[in-house]
């Protein structure tokens, strides 16, 4: 399903990275970055919803509006019960809407947010979405401190938060169109290759979008994918040539952006709900103000993973949503 | 498409573990960690002056603190990730794994955060371990007698 916007703008946007990123390619484009986990809070739980609680004021300070003038706050994160966003919301105070689609979460709030403000159900919406490392493994997979071997395909969830406003007022980057994908299985069911997963529904939704809006790839001056990795990456293209016979032109993928991947340890590059928006919130958006790129198609992926199922041995289904951004 | 299409797609470009390079590694690091062990039981037993086997749990119980300290200073983990079976299957694994529960649930409290969890990795190998000795011990008195 892809619809068209007139007037819906990204005004602002804000990216707070954890300590992985603040070493990779786009430190300096943070509007800020934590050394250590904790960020001075008692648990991994804790310390993630802060993430949105701070990702929420820097925007704030930013677009110059207290919380009191929110009309609506978009949050999503990868723990049980959405407990980050709830609790971050607890202490805003804005009215709030949880929204899960695993690493896909991002765009669907978007996607949400941008359908509120054209239809005039709200003013303005604050997007928010973070994922947290080690809150992610302790939850997923193992305890944080426990060194079971992985293999090298896997990908390394990131730690950030992201908030984005989003208004009628012509200001920031221009939402023209989104395209709400389907949930896809292709029966994979290894919980380390998610990038596997995802290229079935990533490559999906960018075919029914192009098509939708009767585009061809080479009209966008980036086409951004959330957290394939470097291997998922490679699946794509070769999904997109032989199911629907596309060359991917101006390609990339956030998860292989967001690290140095041969310098640092993070096998096959980022994931996570927070993968995308820290890409697309500073690189893209910066290449966007200077007027590098103009017309940006954001497709995040999320692996709706559970671990009771993986366990059942059933196979993961995922999920892609797209957005498309042009500088005004 | 088709699953076993798309599945072969992903097989294309989805690495290979260097399975012969993991092994070798495993193979040298666990013999090492014997031959700690060896000078660690030789070494109790020659300067408190006790018999082999009783120095045997004192090299154990030596070990299993080794893992837990190196765990919780933090870079045991990465040891393992990098040793794999070398460190997990000796008793420094089965410490690394407690441990390192224990450090993760420690937040939610003694009873239900640690007594609850500690035993989450590590859990399988009591109960597979107990469950094999009773079968091995069944069949070593049905084989050799009592």
């Amino acid at each position: 399903m892809t619809n068209k916007y007139d007037n819906v703008y990204i005004n602002d946007v804000s990216t707070i990275s954890g300590p992985y990123e603040a070493k990779g390619p786009f430190s300096k484009l943070y509007d800020k970055s934590y050394n250590d986990f904790y960020f001075g809070e008692k648990s991994f739980e804790t310390a993630e919803s802060k993430l949105i609680d701070e990702s929420v004021d820097i925007l704030l300070d930013k677009v110059d509006k207290t919380r009191f003038q929110i009309d609506l706050l978009i949050s999503g994160d990868l723990m049980n019960q959405l407990t980050s966003s709830n609790y971050a919301a607890s202490r805003l105070g804005i009215p709030f809407l949880g929204v899960y689609n695993a690493c896909a979460t991002s765009v669907e709030g978007l996607i949400i947010a941008s359908n509120m403000v054209e239809h005039k159900c709200v003013d303005n919406v604050i997007c928010s979405v973070a994922s947290h490392n080690n809150a992610a493994e302790k939850q997923f997979r193992y305890p944080v401190e426990y060194g079971g071997p992985k293999p090298c395909y896997t990908t390394f969830t990131t730690t950030g938060g992201c908030s984005a406003y989003l208004s009628r007022e012509k200001k920031g980057v221009r939402v023209d169109s989104s395209t709400i994908g389907t949930v896809v299985d292709m029966g994979i069911k290894d919980v380390y290759n998610m990038g596997a997963v995802m290229a079935a529904a990533c490559g999906d939704t960018i075919y029914k979008h192009l098509s939708n809006t009767k585009r061809e790839p080479g009209y966008y001056d980036l086409i951004l994918s959330g957290d394939l990795g470097i291997y998922g990456k490679k699946i794509l293209v070769e999904y997109m040539r032989t199911e629907y016979n596309i060359n991917l032109k101006n390609y990339d993928d956030a998860a292989s952006m967001i690290f140095d991947v041969d310098r640092q340890s993070v096998y096959a590059g980022g994931s996570g709900p927070a993968c995308l928006p820290l890409v697309a919130y500073s690189y893209v958006m910066e290449k966007m103000k200077h007027g590098e790129i103009n017309r940006v198609l954001l497709v995040a992926t999320g692996a709706l993973m559970n671990t009771t199922m993986v366990n059942q041995k059933l196979s993961i289904p995922s999920i892609a949503h797209a957005i498309s951004l042009e500088v005004i | 498409m088709e699953k076993r299409k798309y599945q072969s797609i992903v097989n294309k470009y989805t690495p290979k573990e260097n399975r012969l390079y993991n092994a070798l590694v495993a193979f040298v690091v666990g013999g090492l960690m014997g031959v700690l062990g060896e000078v660690l039981m030789e070494l109790y037993s020659y300067f408190l002056n006790i018999p082999v086997k009783e120095a045997s749990v004192f090299m154990i119980v030596t070990l299993i603190f080794i893992g837990c300290l190196f765990t919780c200073l933090g870079f045991f983990d990465k040891f393992v990730h990098f040793c794999k079976c070398g460190l997990i299957i000796p008793i420094t694994g089965f410490a690394h794994a407690m441990q390192s529960a224990a450090l993760e649930y420690r937040k939610e409290g003694l009873v239900l955060g640690i007594g609850a969890n500690i035993f989450k990795l590590a859990g399988s190998v009591i109960v597979f371990g107990v469950f094999s000795a009773y079968v091995f011990g069944l069949l070593r008195l049905i084989l050799m007698g009592a």
